[in-house]
């Protein structure tokens, strides 16, 4: 493994809580390996903050191997940074080379207000899940797990739309922070399985008002959202959210 | 004393007897209960969901901005449940006794049995909910071998179980929000146990957005707060995890039970620097496939590929010839260490192994896709072509995360592993009903000492936090709370509510107010050597005395010199983490002295006093069958109490891998 260092300039957003306007702010940073996770190169870049006296960057993260979806920088105008289906704890700084500048800001969506720095308020994301976003099964009471064989294509298939981690790098990369792949891939996760049957028009209709009411904008079909979808979660479900939502209208419920 | 609470009668009669005798709380009568419920991975978000299903009022606290995102999540391989689907002989008295044999004799058996009993509802359930678990094309589900068992019991999802897992329980969780049962309380900590007239009545926690300290009532409260194992600062750990509820809890009156017993799992990616934050797990199931070898000669610097065969010493092979490459986590582990330590390690480092599957590629699955396409006398470069593909549809997500982090591509070249910490089964100690010694204080899930022993199985954790959330609380909570009917909420201007306040608001401004020199990651890291080295994968007396000492020094030193930039009242990620180094400082004394007083080895927990002629583990059973439950008596000061456990049903035998 071939050892080297490089120095770099980041500009990060700095904002001190939901209050205030924020602004960009320079940093120079020496000798960063290229070993190093880019959330590593943060945390040296805060233990020498530390160390000046300064007021450390506040920034999201608890995993660190790429399944939490708690990661959310927006990284030179890419959620999750350059590498594809990739979380920003897992991008490497063998991505960048000596010299380069790095722009680092918050997700930027009106339902996800900015807490401070680096870190905003994805609760809108629960709420829809609350709207809908559940099979209503009380602890006790299913069948047998193998009473009800599921087509392996279909189990497969909501398997893939299952895997969204709701970190929310869609809303991000939108021009107009749309929710829909979010939501789409939870109602087609379940909506493909036998158990979600009995409610997926109310789900589909609960979890598109909850969605509305929070101020996510409307989908223009731009594929911005799969294109840096950690997950590689498919604007497909965007189709079939659609079928899900214009059945459950045209049902009249 | 330790009451364990374990009801008469035969043992696979045991939970039957309890669940029809414990007593009931009228529905009418729950919803006046209030349950405090810290944490929401599987076991929390699986009590919340089930407890509000019931009718009790819940509020649900997790320091994380989404119950969705606790550290269950990054389980990688599955959840092992006695559903003998296969027809391979699996029974709950098989799924029993493996998980009493892994944990090398030292779990409760009354506990276990239970466990392995409720694995199979556990599968039910996720499947209600919509887990989509791996199905054959009959629509099926699917099972694979784990672990080193003889059956095919373990359920999966790719290679995102836990992730799977736990959003079944958060969108349960959700469920009972959305229908008001549940209050849900995101990015706040819990930061001390209220106690009034010897019963938990409440917490104070700090609201991690704003800093404000708040006083929540509630008639009974479970912890489930997870593991301990960033006390060594690198472990597959969560940045998040930590001790501080169950800690908070400990110097409050609950007992520690069997602290230095961890898990160090043996396929993690190595560390690669000084600036290394969190270790990396690569599944267990790649050593079904992957060849673990270091060079014969020490110090050879060659790159792995130029190293010939006959170079190559497969040191698990050769110690191990039953079990070679699939010897448990605990003997693999130790085993790369003894190399490592020899001067044979790989890497910059010197401190990692390979795992090579090249071999398997081309002989296991290359050979069997020619003769599968009718290819005669394939050339090896067929061979490789044909068996990537196949390794690549096993194993594709976790070779593509190798090649993230390393930027090593494990197809060409092996990959460099080495042990890391993943999990710790020890815990608060907790009797049958999953009670603390704190009346009305509950642990589930990893926070327990209580499933596993001396050391975990495979696809076990997953199974033994669902089971405690879903199917164990709601009955044994009952039991308690029936008592409780007639309690009113107690108005948190009490003055114990009041008091636990102050001392919590007091510890933050001590530690605001230090002001010092160094990092709160600094002490962090210095306390992960500290364990690493001395209470790690090998422990001994000297060592440990070494490391008591030095615990104490960098305790002295952290209250003197730790810098907290900042204020209080507002989001301060630093000052969240000062508060849980602390804790995690006084835990690592505590873990090193309950190593100090188990002699033997057994499970994770070797001590190199304690060895076969040939270097394996040897436990004693004479004089070591119990459960170590630590009592707080103020600092640096501890009671041991013990659990004798008593072997009913299975025989314990000294484990063999030859």
């Amino acid at each position: 493994m071939e050892q080297n260092t490089m120095n770099l300039t980041l500009k990060v957003w700095r904002q001190k809580n939901s209050g205030d306007p924020g602004g960009f702010a320079t940093y120079p940073v020496k000798n960063i390996s290229a070993e190093m996770s880019f959330l590593e190169m943060f945390d040296v870049l805060n233990e020498e903050l530390i160390r000046e006296g300064k007021d450390p960057i506040a920034f999201d993260h608890d995993c660190r191997e790429g399944i939490c979806g708690m990661c959310s920088m927006y990284i030179n105008g890419r959620p999750h940074g350059p590498w594809e289906k990739n979380t920003v704890c897992q991008l490497h700084m063998r991505a960048y080379k000596d010299g380069d500048t790095i722009v680092v800001e918050p997700w930027r969506a009106k339902s996800f207000p900015v807490l401070k720095d680096l870190v905003v308020d994805r609760g809108a994301f629960d709420r829809i899940i609350q709207a809908g976003g559940y099979i209503s099964v009380n602890t006790g009471s299913p069948v047998d797990a193998n009473a009800v064989p599921v087509e392996k294509e279909k189990a497969d298939a909501a398997f893939a739309a299952a895997a969204c981690i709701g970190c929310g790098a869609c809303v991000a990369a939108c021009k107009n922070s749309s929710a829909l792949l979010f939501v789409s891939a939870k109602v087609s996760h379940l909506a493909l399985l036998p158990q979600g049957a009995p409610e997926r028009r109310s789900r589909a209709l609960n979890m598109v008002a909850q969605m509305d009411k929070e101020g996510f904008g409307a989908c223009t079909n731009t594929g911005a959202c799969e294109a840096v979808c950690p997950k590689g979660i498919s604007i497909e479900n965007i189709a079939r959210l659609n079928r899900e939502f214009i059945g459950a209208g045209m049902s009249g419920e | 004393m330790l009451e364990a609470k374990t009801p008469t009668g035969p043992l696979d009669q045991k939970w039957t007897y309890y669940k029809g005798h414990c007593r009931l709380v009228n529905p009418a009568n729950k919803r006046k209960l209030e349950v405090i419920v810290v944490g929401t991975g599987l076991a929390g978000a699986s009590a919340a969901a089930s407890l509000a299903e019931l009718g009790y009022t819940v509020k649900a606290f997790c320091f994380q901005d989404s119950p969705r995102r606790a550290h269950s999540i990054a389980a990688q391989g599955g959840i092992n449940a006695a559903k003998n689907y296969q027809n391979d002989g699996d029974s709950v008295f098989r799924l029993f006794y493996d998980t009493i044999k892994g944990g090398d004799y030292r779990a409760r058996e009354s506990n276990v049995h239970r466990l392995a009993e409720i694995s199979t509802s556990i599968i039910d359930q996720c499947v209600a909910q919509g887990v989509p678990f791996a199905r054959e094309y009959g629509g099926l589900l699917n099972n694979r071998s784990f672990g080193g068992t003889q059956v095919k019991r373990t359920f999966y999802a790719a290679g995102q179980t836990g992730q799977q897992l736990l959003i079944g329980a958060y969108q349960a969780l959700e469920r009972q929000v959305n229908l008001g049962n549940v209050k849900m309380y995101s990015r706040h900590e819990m930061l001390d146990v209220v106690m009034i007239d010897g019963k938990a009545r409440g917490i104070i926690c700090r609201n991690l957005v704003n800093g404000e300290l708040e006083r929540h009532f509630g008639h009974a409260v479970l912890l489930c707060t997870g593991g301990y194992g960033n006390v060594f600062y690198l472990s597959t750990n969560a940045m998040g995890s930590n001790v501080t509820a169950a800690w908070k809890a400990h110097k409050k009156g609950a007992q520690f039970g069997n602290p230095c017993f961890t898990q160090i799992h043996p396929t993690c990616i190595p560390v690669s620097g000084d600036h290394q934050s969190k270790l990396t797990l690569m599944s267990e199931s790649l050593r079904n496939d992957g060849r673990i070898w270091v060079p014969k000669q020490k110090g050879d610097k060659r790159k792995a590929n130029d190293i010939p065969e006959e170079e190559r010493d497969y040191y698990l092979e050769r110690r191990y010839p039953a079990f070679g490459n699939l010897v448990p986590r605990d003997v693999a582990s130790r085993a790369a260490k003894e190399r490592c330590d020899a001067g044979y390690g790989v890497g910059t480092t010197g401190q990692a192994v390979y795992l090579d599957f090249k071999f398997n590629l081309i002989n296991k699955y290359g050979r069997a896709e020619a003769s599968k396409h009718g290819i005669d006398n394939p050339d090896n470069d067929t061979l490789v072509r044909l068996g990537k593909e196949v390794v690549k549809e096993e194993y594709g997500n976790l070779f593509d995360m190798y090649e993230k982090i390393t930027g090593e591509n494990p197809y060409e070249v092996p990959m460099r592993i080495y042990p890391a910490v993943h999990y710790t089964m020890g815990g608060l100690w907790v009797d049958y009903e999953l009670m603390t010694t704190m009346k009305g204080l509950y642990a589930l899930g990893e926070a327990n000492f209580s499933d596993h022993g001396a050391n975990r199985l495979g696809a076990s954790a997953l199974m033994q936090g669902l089971a405690d959330g879903y199917f164990v609380i709601p009955y044994t909570i009952g039991n308690y709370l029936a008592d409780e009917i007639a309690v009113k909420p107690i108005d948190t201007e009490h003055p114990a509510f009041v008091e636990a306040e102050k001392q919590v608001s007091d510890r933050i401004n001590t530690l605001m107010n230090i002001k010092g020199s160094q990092t709160v990651e600094s002490f962090h890291k210095r306390l992960g050597k500290i364990m690493w080295e001395k209470c790690g994968m090998a422990r001994n007396e000297q060592g440990l005395k070494e490391a008591i000492e030095e615990i104490r020094a960098l305790k002295k030193e952290f209250w003197s010199d730790v810098r907290v930039p900042g204020i209080v009242k507002e989001m301060n990620p630093e000052l969240d983490k000062a508060g849980r180094v602390a804790d995690f400082i006084e835990l690592g004394e505590l873990m090193c002295l309950d190593a100090l007083d188990r002699k033997e080895s057994c499970g994770g927990h070797f001590r190199e006093e304690s060895q076969t002629e040939e270097g394996e583990a040897l436990r004693d059973d004479e004089n070591f069958t119990y459960v170590s439950s630590w009592e707080f008596k103020g600092e640096s000061q501890w009671q041991l109490n013990k659990e004798p456990l008593q072997f009913e049903v299975a025989k314990p035998s000294q484990r063999s891998y030859k």
